[in-house]
């Protein structure tokens, strides 16, 4: 399949992405835009705000190690089985970022507000936490709906103005498909504006094909495809390719100190990929 | 401790849960079912994230696992930092799901292998989530049992305290005391944790570690030897 002529490169994709935009990112295992985030790095986008949907992995580390991101709404940032996240913690043990703690599902929450146009979401637990007593955005209110005291916690609603995301097909009918990755479809339903980058284009119109159709965002929400064959890289993508591990291993060494992680963008990102 | 659990769920950043939940998923003829957050394999849903958090506040997860950088006496846990918030000494990972599993699961079972006072603490410094809410709170769910490398504590709802059950072979009382930072209950005889089955072992050495490698390739290979 030829390259539906509607698609942008990733740098366009990453230009069109201004500095200071809220962006909302997927879990490493729900199809990470790689790629558009290392065009990100070599556009030297600043004061980015990023909200995990709900936790990142390398995506946040290395936009923050790259002095992209000034804020994070966050349930959590590691690199998991390869440990802590070095750029993440340094920055906010050093008061470089301003940082949101969050729970998982609260950020759902806050996407699911948005996604259905209402101003809250109430959600259990969460009462008696620091996460609430340090969140001026969340409000516990009782449940108007009983009898007897029931304190229950408000999420506001939160829309990105950017969903960004590494999505397994696009078509030419600027449809793409997430698979059962239904953060993905919450996150662009909840955004402002969509962008991906596609590993392969299918042939044919997902949106028409039964097998498809679940999986699939249509164009009314998405402003911007890429074509970018291991565009999640060093993660995973479902179905296609396993995570990078001895990648992995030599980032999160590189990013331990400024010094190593400045020559990992300057070798890796600056230098190294084509911008196809 | 998972005996009577149907849906055993385990998520970020634990390869020792999952293995036990695979564990009693395989020893019990898929009586108990068990979904590790990461996998393809063992995650029989698909409606993404939020689909386990959902489940939960239904009522539909019986027991899930939790650690945290800090764990206090009242079973207080601590994903956050240690030291002033939000410009901390040590910056953790973060909350992930904790601050809303913990009050949604009816079994929550604490896990940490370092046992230290750096860890088992008198007070968190922050909470992720509490060990205990206040009577009007709804909260079918929170600690039941607290597992680390020298023992295991099990969690008395009332009492918001913990109680020694039982010492791992070579710990003696002395040496938990000697390593955590809160007071926790006891009796004078306190039994020591039988070992596990030679057969339950094998298992994990075998199909256990081939299942859990799909999520936690190091851990497999590292902790369990296992080569595909």
């Amino acid at each position: 399949m030829s390259i539906p002529k509607s698609y942008l490169s990733i740098d366009q994709i990453a230009s069109r992405i201004p500095d200071g935009a809220l962006i909302g990112v997927p879990k490493d295992d729900g199809g990470v835009s790689m790629a558009i985030t290392r065009a990100l790095i070599r556009r030297k986008a600043r004061d980015l705000r990023l909200l995990t949907v709900p936790v990142s992995s390398v995506q946040a580390d290395m936009l923050i190690g790259a002095g992209c991101v000034s804020k994070i709404e966050t349930s959590g940032v590691s690199l998991g089985e390869f440990g802590a996240a070095p750029n993440f913690r340094r920055a906010v043990e050093h008061g470089k970022i301003a940082i949101h703690d969050a729970t998982c599902p609260a950020l759902y929450a806050e996407l699911q507000a948005s996604e259905k146009g209402v101003p809250f979401m109430p959600l259990r637990g969460i009462l008696g936490s620091d996460i609430l007593a340090n969140r001026a955005d969340w409000k516990t209110i009782n449940n108007p709906m009983a009898d007897v005291q029931d304190p229950i916690v408000l999420l506001p609603a939160r829309r990105p103005d950017f969903a960004l995301f590494h999505a397994r097909y696009g078509d030419k009918h600027g449809n793409i498909w997430v698979s059962g990755r239904r953060e993905c479809i919450l996150l662009a339903h909840a955004s402002a504006q969509t962008f991906a980058s596609v590993e392969e284009i299918w042939d044919g119109n997902l949106l028409e094909d039964e097998r498809m159709v679940a999986g699939t965002i249509p164009p009314v929400y998405v402003s911007g495809v890429a074509h970018a064959p291991k565009g999640a890289w060093p993660l995973a993508l479902s179905g296609c390719y396993d995570q990078d591990g001895d990648h992995l291993k030599m980032y999160v060494e590189a990013a331990k100190s400024e010094e190593a992680f400045a020559e990992y963008i300057n070798s890796q990102i600056l230098t190294s990929e084509s911008t196809a | 401790m998972l005996d009577g659990c149907k849906n055993i769920a385990v998520g970020a950043s634990s390869p020792i849960p999952g293995c036990a939940a695979l564990l009693a998923q395989a020893v019990t003829n898929g009586g108990t079912r068990a979904s590790i957050l990461g996998s393809n394999k063992h995650n029989p849903f698909n409606d993404g994230g939020p689909e386990l958090f959902d489940r939960a506040g239904q009522g539909r997860v019986d027991a899930f696992f939790l650690s945290g950088g800090q764990i206090d006496g009242e079973g207080n846990i601590n994903l956050v930092s240690a030291g002033p918030y939000p410009k901390p000494d040590t910056r953790f990972p973060g909350s992930f799901g904790s601050s809303y599993l913990y009050f949604s699961v009816p079994r929550v079972i604490l896990f940490r292998e370092e046992h230290s006072r750096r860890v088992f603490v008198e007070k968190v410094d922050f909470i992720s989530a509490p060990g205990w809410s206040p009577p009007e709170v709804h909260r079918p769910g929170g600690p039941h049992a607290l597992i680390t490398s020298l023992c295991v504590f099990m969690y008395n709802r009332e009492r918001h305290r913990f109680r020694l059950e039982g010492l791992l072979p070579g710990v003696s009382l002395e040496e938990v005391q000697d390593n955590t930072g809160f007071d926790f209950d006891h009796s004078e005889n306190i039994k020591p944790v039988p070992p596990p089955e030679p057969d339950r072992v094998k298992l994990l050495h075998t199909a256990i570690a081939a299942e859990i490698s799909e999520t936690y390739p190091e851990f497999a290979q590292e902790r369990l030897g296992y080569h595909d």
